[in-house]
């Protein structure tokens, strides 16, 4: 090694960065660097030219300048002068500014460009690899245009440099990134997968770094890297420590390429063919025995890219998720870390084992590990390693262990660091929902919660137990009292004085029967929290009074003389003022009847997404089986159409819709409103044309509803201010019929309602529908029928559309939906063994019959979600036929008049990418593209 | 995807930075003011991974000098960590004994040789060799 004297000749640069250090404060140091700024930009302006090595010192220099953080805005002229010296220290320091101050949309990168081209076309490696390293790092798209042909070309010859490969890899990389568009896939594609095969392993890191990030994007172009990524990786887990000499590190041969090739893996499923698959298995084996041996080195060195290895290969494992016997060992070893005396390997093993939770296979081996995880949360030091271990607890909770998981949350949240007491609490709100089996047990957590982190209970948490309390009557009693004994503390949170004020308005009729909680107690209670509250919890405990006003006609008057008082009528805050004074009018002029009906009990919420849930993903959790547990159990309501209300529900007006105002506290509460004017928005109201001619355009969200009816034949088509449409419906072999429900959502007659069906001509041949024309007048609050007798003659793409006018008050209204009539309701399903489903594959083997699609999940993966779906969808799920477990293959018949269509189906799920391949089969090349366009919508 | 690489001493100031994706001078700046600070905050129980803003930090301290990479969640935490090392160990056989010093004055020399290992953000070569092959061609050339 040359020895290396500070400064290295450049005693300038040197005096300069003394001078730097000396400085004795900001402003000393800011007045040196403008004396030298100003100073280097004298000797760029001045007449004399200057020689390469004053450039490359002058270059240096500002390099150090804006390392400094001061920004440069000269010198970019004669950095791009250095680029065309033939002197390689020049050019160097030339590319180097260039690289570190030049940004991509720079208007310079044309000259830069001319620079590049050159040294490109040099055939001196250095040269080129300096080309190619700025290009890399500046990765334009004017650049992309230049070069994005002459790269790929650097990249395959026979002839390039192992080093020059390598930058031309990276430098492709980029291209990519940066312009996807410019870069096309060639003939060049197979042959930079064979770069997984090149004697040089520093070749086959860049490779494989790019083959990655192609496999991502194109995924069937480059399935053969997975074979060639395993041999390769085979043939370095299973090398003597010293075979690979240059890439071994500390004992450990190849580290960072292995780590990378079982990245690439993990683009991909298990690899299909067996003798692939089985030498997976072993190179996974091996690093997972490896980890077991005793350590070839005790530097530290040594195990750590030995563990960077063993963690990625245990990705691999999650990201299959199909070998059990590998996933139940990579368990026990991260068990064994989670007690390590490194704390960066306890942290990993904590986030690995997270992910590990969600695998059926390895659930319950996750779940022994549960004291070694709550000792973590009690003793470590770290808070991002106790961070991960409260989302373990959370990943690995289940029925069976949510009571001791959810405590020992509680009891850590009084401790937390206030960073993460946020999460904490979502996260506990979220199981004590999911897993409660007891609800009192749910109003226990949750208040206590509120006492703990009263302060981190957000919105969401305590609207949920609201909507739960007003939905299960089994725990409204429970609910109410211990509110009542939880406002008796001095000093309660705020939160609770809003789940009490709410919760007694509602339900504290449960438990005004005990003289300690006469009604009278209950008002005092709240009114004695009132004046302590922030103005919208006052205007919640005032809807509460007037409830009670309902609930106790005996405290009446104690109320209006509340309500009466200066400080509510004549309170600063108009929202206070407003309701006091609506409220003591209600009170006074309202008979009984209309109080009791205005007044009534909060109608149940509709069931929904946890608003809780929706939150925590926000915050970016991880998602685990948790999570898809919960969807799961709100999708399958969706798939069966179960307890869906009844088509028309004519109580809609005061059953608040999904998007109101979670409480109805943004609003005085539930006044019988006159309906609102549909013209808002404008969405299906057409206001201009009053003549029965033009047909609306499609309803929005229209699109989505019909997708949702594809696997499900029951539920609620379209839902406006005005109306709402419901359907059942029933199929057999090629006939079915429909019942469209209609409601009148208003109190207002709809006159001259005319629904017709509308069949574009190609669809009219193939699809025959019948129907009788209903009744013109639908009475206000009241629901009309329609049936539809559906006979399929032939296959068909287009779905028929519903239109329905009327007029309602003075408007004419004109509403379109799509008619959720599509092919697969003409399925029947057929059982079939494995050995006949594949002969039958084969059969089907035409390119024409084969449909394939790759699409990224829109839902949550989850198997039973998926089962649902394939037999809502009409074929049969046949079990045990695809050697893959994780996939899913379907058949059956779609029935026409004029013939029968056998159909196959196959859906591969890649749970790592998040992507699903879906492949059809049937013996017409039409109802393939159909079933496969209309199955691919539902996952 | 590796998105930037920092040397910061303990006193904040910036000895070498590095960034895979375009950042605006001031952000730059600020940034490496946050992270160092996050840095320094740690004791020695801590992990050396910490979730900053959409990216993981990954640091190790030599002496007074702190290497931080920021990472996205693409990356190893481990393999990035024994790969700071390695870079290290690198500098070390380079300049005989590396101090901060020999970054400040060579920093064009550290730069090739970051160059060399990394590059668009990945890791592209780790032999040591090969690593500091096209230097020694620099120093031969200079020397002549």
């Amino acid at each position: 090694m040359p020895a290396v004297s500070k400064g290295d000749g450049m005693r300038g640069l040197a005096v300069f960065i003394s001078d730097i250090r000396n400085c004795k404060s900001k402003e000393a140091e800011i007045k040196r660097i403008n004396k030298e700024l100003a100073n280097i930009r004298s000797k760029f302006k001045g007449d004399k030219a200057l020689d390469g090595y004053s450039k490359k010192k002058y270059v240096c220099k500002l390099l150090f300048i804006f390392l400094l953080g001061h920004d440069i805005d000269f010198g970019h002229m004669e950095a791009v002068n250095l680029l065309s010296s033939n002197r390689y220290t020049e050019k160097q320091i030339g590319y180097l500014f260039i690289s570190v101050l030049v940004n991509s949309n720079s208007e310079l990168i044309r000259l830069i460009n001319n620079a590049i081209k050159n040294d490109l076309a040099s055939r001196n490696p250095t040269f080129m690899g300096l080309a190619l390293h700025c290009i890399a790092n500046v990765g334009s798209r004017e650049m992309a245009e230049a070069f994005a042909g002459e790269i790929p070309k650097i990249l395959v010859a026979g002839d390039t440099m192992d080093s020059v490969k390598q930058s031309a890899a990276l430098c492709l990389l980029r291209l990519y990134r940066t312009s996807p568009d410019l870069v096309p896939m060639g003939d060049w594609t197979s042959r930079v997968v064979h770069l997984l095969n090149d004697q040089h392993l520093g070749v086959v890191t860049a490779a494989t770094s790019l083959i990655t990030t192609l496999a991502q994007k194109n995924p069937e172009e480059f399935k053969t890297s997975v074979s060639l990524a395993v041999s390769r990786l085979s043939r370095i887990v299973t090398s003597a420590s010293t075979d690979l000499q240059d890439y071994t590190y500390y004992f450990v041969p190849a580290p960072w390429l292995s780590v990378k090739l079982l990245r690439l893996l993990q683009c991909y499923p298990p690899p299909e063919d067996p003798a692939v698959r089985g030498r997976l298995t072993e190179c996974l084996e091996t690093i997972l025995n490896k980890a077991q041996e005793p350590p070839k080195s005790k530097k530290v060195q040594h195990s750590n890219a030995k563990n960077a290895v063993l963690f990625e290969a245990i990705s691999l494992i999650i990201h299959h998720d199909s070998e059990p016997n590998l996933l139940v060992r990579a368990c026990n070893q991260l068990g064994q870390f989670l007690q390590h005396r490194e704390t960066n390997l306890r942290y990993l093993a904590l986030e690995s084992m997270c992910t590990l939770a969600s695998s059926e296979f390895s659930h319950e081996a996750v779940k022994t590990h549960i004291e070694t995880v709550i000792n973590a949360l009690k003793t470590e030091r770290d808070v991002s390693v106790r961070q991960r271990a409260v989302d373990l607890l959370y990943a690995m909770c289940d029925r069976s262990n949510a009571q001791q998981i959810v405590a020992e949350m509680l009891s850590y949240l009084e401790t937390a660091d206030y960073s993460i007491r946020e999460e904490i609490v979502l996260k506990v709100a979220i199981l004590a929902e999911k897993y409660a089996v007891d609800y009192t047990w749910y109003v226990d957590t949750i208040l206590n919660l509120i006492r703990i982190a009263g302060d981190y209970v957000s919105e969401e948490v305590w609207y949920r137990v609201i909507q739960i309390v007003i939905n299960r009557d089994d725990v409204q009693g429970y609910a109410a009292k211990t509110v009542f004994e939880a406002l008796q503390a001095p000093a309660c949170h705020e939160n609770l004085v809003k789940v009490g004020g709410y919760i007694l308005g509602e339900f504290g009729n449960l438990i005004a029967g005990d003289p300690r909680s006469s009604p009278l107690i209950q008002f005092d209670l709240l009114h004695s929290k009132f004046h302590l509250c922030s103005v919208p919890t006052r205007a919640l405990l005032l809807s509460t009074y007037i409830k009670f006003v309902n609930l106790f006609p005996e405290v009446k008057t104690t109320i209006q003389d509340v309500l009466r008082s200066d400080s509510q009528l004549k309170n600063a805050d108009v929202e206070l003022q407003q309701r006091a004074v609506e409220y003591l009018r209600l009170s006074t002029v309202a008979s009984t009847d209309i109080l009791a009906t205005v007044l009534e009990e909060m109608p149940p919420f509709p069931e929904r997404e946890s608003s809780i849930l929706a939150k925590l993903k926000k915050k970016k959790g991880p998602s685990t089986v948790t999570d898809l547990e919960e969807t799961k159990r709100e999708r399958s309501v969706d798939v069966n159409g179960g307890p869906e209300p009844a088509p028309a529900s004519t109580s809609a007006a005061s059953t608040p819709s999904p998007s109101a105002d979670l409480l109805g506290l943004g609003a005085v509460p539930p006044a019988p409103a006159a309906p609102p004017t549909p013209s808002s928005g404008g969405l299906l109201v057409d206001v201009f044309s009053d003549s029965a001619s033009s047909v609306a355009p499609l309803a929005p969200g229209s699109e989505d509803n019909f997708a949702r009816f594809v696997c499900k034949n029951n539920g609620v088509l379209f839902e406006n201010q005005l109306l709402q449409i419901g359907l059942k419906s029933e199929f057999r072999q090629n006939l079915g019929r429909m019942f469209i429900f209609y409601g009148n959502k208003t109190s207002t007659q709809f006159l001259n309602f005319t629904p017709t069906l509308i069949c574009a001509d190609d669809l009219q041949a193939n699809l025959n529908l019948q129907t009788k024309p209903v009744d013109p007048t639908v009475d206000g609050g009241a629901q009309v029928q329609q049936v539809v007798n559906i006979e399929c003659v032939s296959d068909f793409t287009e779905a028929p559309v519903l239109n329905i006018q009327f007029r309602y008050g003075g408007t004419f209204q004109n509403v379109s939906v799509k008619l959720p009539i599509t092919l697969n309701k003409f399925f029947q399903p057929t059982e079939m063994a494995s050995q006949d489903f594949f002969q039958r594959w084969k059969q089907l083997s035409n390119p024409q019959q084969e449909v394939q699609n790759i699409f990224k999940a829109k839902h949550p993966m989850d198997t039973e979600i998926t089962k649902a779906k394939i037999i809502g969808f009409g074929s049969a799920l046949l079990e045990d036929v695809d050697p893959n477990p994780a996939n899913f293959v379907g058949a059956g018949i779609i029935h026409t008049r004029t013939t029968q269509i056998g159909c196959l189906l196959r859906l591969e799920p890649n749970l790592q990418a998040q992507m699903y391949r879906l492949t059809l089969r049937t013996s017409k090349d039409t109802v393939s593209q159909r079933l496969c366009e209309l199955l691919s919508e539902q996952f | 995807m590796i998105k930037f690489f920092l040397m910061v001493n303990k006193q904040g100031q910036t000895r070498l930075s590095k960034y895979y994706e375009h950042v605006e001078i001031n952000k730059r700046t600020l940034l490496e003011t946050e992270v160092i600070k996050s840095c320094l905050s740690r004791s020695n129980e801590q992990c050396s991974f910490i979730e900053y803003k959409d990216f993981k930090l990954i640091y190790q301290q030599y002496a007074a000098l702190f290497i931080v990479v920021g990472v996205n969640d693409t990356e190893n935490e481990m393999a990035i960590y024994e790969f700071v090392h390695n870079f290290v160990e690198v500098l070390d056989e380079y300049f005989s004994r590396v101090s901060e010093l020999d970054i400040m004055f060579n920093l064009d020399k550290v730069h090739i040789i970051l160059d060399e290992m990394v590059l668009n953000g990945c890791i592209v070569e780790t032999n040591r060799a090969r690593i500091l092959a096209p230097l020694q061609i620099l120093d031969k050339m200079s020397e002549s």
